[in-house]
């Protein structure tokens, strides 16, 4: 509730202070013109955003399919992971808004560099933490399955995996916020849709107003996106959740 | 000497410690289970009883000396051998009846006969009515004896536990040592129990293994004559405070000597 009236109060004095103060459109819009503009777009707006949407979708699921094999790699060979880290820490210091203009270069302005941005962005979280997640597990659970004789993919399966859930989600929550920022930052670079797309080209023509809605739509849905997240731990794996995480 | 269930021979250990010095964990350890035999094993932290239980299970291997299981030298874990840990170590994303079953599950061996075996055990140890509840809604005690029913249901001929009541308060221990000498009494299994209580070693064993730390060797040997089936009436008698008595003298002499200026 108080969320809510926060937020309500919030939006009330925008707009007063908008008006009353009466600060120039492109500068500053009020919330009713953000509001009316974005509406005015309409189905463009919503293309540009399913564009986005795809390219969110297609680096975060390219993550986790690189990053999965990467982080058993990095936790079942101590070797593989003095190999790796230093390479997955460079990946992390490049600056991404420096990578994407090379990407360009190499591999055309299409979906493809702005796949490799998010992909970059998203998949290290999601590689440390399911990393942290596998070596994590109690070793009594590990001995467990050696006395039962579990294979490697048994113990990996149907055990160490289970058990690095909680490490799971938490790299999935940071590589599903950080999947949005990517693509953001790969249609800022080169791209003739998406939102990041709205917001540089309405930019461009002091079209304030509609770049405050498409900042708008995409905070919306990072936030849909991680509650999604949220939901799917919540209803499949409530066993991994304790109690007084409750909030 | 047939009839030595688990032969622990000669077995010394060594573990290389973070600084890369040698610490010497078992000092040369020799002695015989017997088949169907209930020993415990005393000792204070450090003397390398749960070490002794690893390399017996197969887990990790002596730096020397064997351990033969029916004759055979154990090199892997075996079939014919349950645990049961400190900690119930029960998976927290399965049920209990799931948790049980386990075993099976890995070896993808599930049929009609196990299944009853499974709630028999869940039946003996009180358990029936909570196969579909999750472990963390259970208590210590309860978790515990989901491990027990899942280390049991197998139907191993040999069970080892690494203080498996050490976790739980002072009444239910109590109460669940001769709960296990209850279960295991329709089927006679050979039992290793690393235990850190005298009551609870005389109370249960047929022989209790007195152990010294740093190197862990053995102190004494106590064969216990109490009567079975054992209750705690037991625990009012001579022989009872004979052999308490006597293994209590084995560790405290040796702490003595060990810590003179400890009070």
């Amino acid at each position: 509730m108080q969320p809510t009236l926060a937020f309500v109060l919030l939006i009330v004095l925008w707009e007063a202070s908008v008006r009353a103060y009466s600060i120039a459109e492109f500068l500053v819009p009020a919330p009713s013109a953000i509001f009316a503009a974005t509406v005015a777009a309409g189905s463009n707006v919503t293309q540009h955003a399913l564009a986005t949407l795809f390219t969110i979708a297609a680096g975060f699921l390219a993550s986790v399919a690189i990053g999965f094999p990467l982080a058993v790699a990095i936790a079942s060979a101590p070797l593989l992971a003095n190999a790796l880290y230093p390479l997955l820490v460079l990946t992390q210091s490049i600056p991404k808004v420096a990578l994407a203009p090379i990407l360009v270069i190499a591999f055309g302005a299409n979906e493809v560099p702005r796949i490799i941005v998010t992909f970059l962005v998203a998949f290290f979280p999601l590689v440390i933490s399911i990393a942290a997640g596998l070596l994590a597990t109690p070793t009594e659970l590990v001995e467990l399955g050696r006395s039962l004789k579990a294979s490697w993919l048994q113990e990996l399966f149907r055990i160490r995996l289970p058990s690095a859930t909680t490490f799971i989600f938490s790299g999935v929550k940071m590589a599903i916020t950080f999947s949005v920022i990517g693509a953001v930052v790969g249609e800022f670079v080169a791209a003739d849709r998406g939102l990041g797309y709205v917001i540089t080209s309405s930019m461009a023509f002091f079209r304030t107003p509609l770049a405050f809605g498409a900042m708008i739509l995409l905070s919306i849905i990072g936030i849909v996106l991680f509650q999604i997240v949220v939901v799917v731990e919540r209803v499949f794996f409530s066993w991994s959740i304790s109690d007084n995480q409750g909030l | 000497m047939t009839d030595a269930a688990i032969r622990i021979d000669g077995v010394v250990h060594v573990y290389e410690a973070q600084d890369g010095s040698e610490v010497p964990a078992l000092g040369n350890i020799s002695f015989d289970i017997r088949d169907k035999e209930f020993v415990a094993i005393v000792g204070p932290s450090g003397c390398g009883k749960s070490t002794l239980l690893r390399i017996i299970a197969g887990l990790i291997h002596p730096t020397a000396g064997r351990v033969a299981i029916g004759g055979r030298t154990v090199g892997e874990p075996r079939s014919e051998v349950g645990i049961v840990f400190q900690a119930p170590t029960l998976l927290p994303w399965a049920n209990v009846l799931n948790n049980v079953l386990f075993p099976f599950k890995l070896r993808r061996r599930l049929d009609d006969a196990v299944l009853r075996t499974a709630h028999e055990l869940l039946d003996l140890t009180g358990l029936s009515g909570f196969e579909r509840k999750m472990p963390r809604e259970l208590s210590g005690g309860m978790q515990q004896r989901v491990a027990i029913c899942r280390a049991l249901v197998t139907n191993p001929s040999i069970l080892l536990m690494d203080e498996p009541f050490g976790a739980l308060d002072a009444l239910t221990r109590e109460e669940m040592g001769l709960e296990l000498l209850r279960i295991c009494g329709e089927q006679p299994k050979t039992i290793y129990f690393v235990t850190h209580s005298v009551t609870e070693a005389v109370l249960l064993a047929d022989r209790v293994v007195v152990m010294t730390a740093r190197p862990g060797r053995i102190a004494d040997i106590v064969p216990i004559d109490l009567p079975r089936p054992r209750s705690f009436d037991l625990a009012a008698t001579a022989e009872y405070h004979a052999s308490a008595q006597r293994i209590r003298h084995h560790i405290f002499a040796h702490r003595a000597r060990a810590e003179p200026a400890a009070v």
